[in-house]
């Protein structure tokens, strides 16, 4: 191989996209002459100088948001827009006059269909990202979080914080899951957003615990007292089951 | 309990992207609030289009979109910059000796200010190739895919485009005379 084919190769050959024969014919050359070792070295040092230094722009905070507003389709006037009324449109307004109208527990919304709360959780932790609205009420102070559910929730989801154990609480954010109104608090580990829903356990829907994978994103489910727990979040299945073992500590 | 099936949701085959996709239109429009346009037009692009998707690399298709709308961007605003390469002016280019050494190019990495000016001043052509493979790591094949170039015109491109950025550094660093490294 001559000087001027090793130096038109040499890149191709430091990407890794050289053929095996122009390979092998290229490195004899080069093992019998400095100047284009040399020309190599210095292929190779433009390129990780390119790699180390040249700036890699990162999308500005907001701009997921503004593409999943913009390209979102115009959503039906009413109360809680974010949620994914259209899924189920005539329970859900069924739902939406139960909590209205006020004096209506969880018990007594309309039945809907358990099926899919797999996906349901997933949509959800997917469009708390999406918008960018990751929380209603943004603190680690469970003493701010938990009393922001009162009335907009029955009950108050137990809250707790895990700072000192990798897991911070980001805050909490009204949601809407199974057909009712539900607790999401958002923790966070290693840039991971976690979200954990909450809702009161509900008679004749004995779900057992589980830990499973629904589009990619993790999802681990218990029962504790009354309540019902869904974390999910494209965590790793250990480190969730982590968080899971710190939530379930009396 | 079944897993999910049928096709990636779009939000999951398209949003992980969406870094590589305003790098690149940052890189061509050369400026945050144009680069911001054109993957918000881009993204609606790829959204009308995704039922055509038949799913594969969702980062090329993703990118060679962003790549078209910033190329019909700069035809429409800066039209001066897309001066017609001369593809076959690529022998006079690689054939020459290099005339940098691995030490002066390893002082180019503190230059990171220099290098970046120096990246943006290539032309559009080979500014992007430089970035789907210096930064995004993308294969020739996954370049030719975004670029709709063929492979061989990505691989003369590359060689051209870090020859120019060789020289220019070079001319650079001897026009501001020695400095203490």
């Amino acid at each position: 191989m001559r000087h001027d084919e090793v130096r038109a190769l040499a890149g191709a050959y430091l990407d890794g996209e050289a053929d095996p024969l122009a390979r092998s014919e290229l490195e004899a050359h080069l093992a019998g002459c400095a100047d284009c070792r040399q020309a190599v070295d210095a292929a190779r040092g433009l390129s990780a100088a390119l790699r180390a230094e040249a700036e890699y722009f990162e999308a500005p905070d907001g701009l997921a948001a503004r593409l999943a507003a913009a390209a979102a389709p115009a959503p039906p006037r009413r109360a809680r827009p974010r949620q994914a009324w259209w899924r189920a449109p005539a329970l859900a307004a069924l739902a939406l006059v139960a909590m209205l109208s006020g004096g209506i527990g969880y018990w007594a919304a309309v039945a809907v269909p358990r099926d899919g709360i797999l996906g349901q959780v997933v949509d959800a932790h997917v469009r708390s990202l999406l918008a960018q609205h990751l929380t209603d009420v943004a603190s680690s102070d469970q003493h701010t979080v938990k009393p922001w559910f009162n009335g907009r929730i029955d009950g108050a989801p137990p809250v707790r914080d895990l700072t000192v154990e990798g897991f911070p609480l980001v805050g909490g954010r009204l949601d809407y899951l199974d057909g009712r109104p539900v607790a999401a608090l958002v923790y966070r580990h290693r840039q991971h957003p976690i979200n954990l829903f909450v809702w009161p356990h509900r008679d004749g829907s004995a779900e057992p615990a589980l830990a499973t994978e629904r589009r990619g994103y993790n999802i681990r489910h218990w029962q504790a007292g009354d309540l019902d727990y869904w974390l999910v979040s494209d965590l790793d299945m250990a480190e969730l089951a982590q968080l899971e073992a710190l939530l379930r500590r009396p | 309990m079944s897993e999910g099936s049928g096709p990636v949701p779009f939000e999951q085959a398209v949003l992980p992207h969406l870094n590589a996709a305003y790098n690149l239109a940052r890189w061509l429009t050369r400026n945050p609030h144009d680069a911001e346009d054109v993957v918000q037009e881009a993204y609606l692009r790829a959204v009308r289009y995704y039922g055509g998707f038949s799913g594969g690399d969702g980062k090329a298709w993703l990118l060679s979109i962003v790549r078209h709308t910033c190329f019909t961007w700069l035809r429409k605003n800066r039209p001066a910059e897309l001066a017609p390469l001369d593809e076959e002016a690529a022998s006079a280019v690689d054939g020459e000796a290099d005339p940098a050494d691995p030490e002066t190019l390893a002082l180019a990495a503190r230059d990171r200010a220099l290098l970046n000016r120096l990246i943006q001043a290539l032309p559009p052509e080979f500014r992007e190739v430089i970035v789907l493979r210096e930064l995004e790591e993308l294969s020739y094949r996954e370049i030719s895919a975004v670029t709709a170039v063929p492979v061989g015109t990505v691989m003369s491109r590359l060689a051209r485009a870090r020859a120019r950025l060789r020289r220019a550094w070079l001319a650079a660093r001897a026009g501001e005379g020695h400095h203490a490294a």
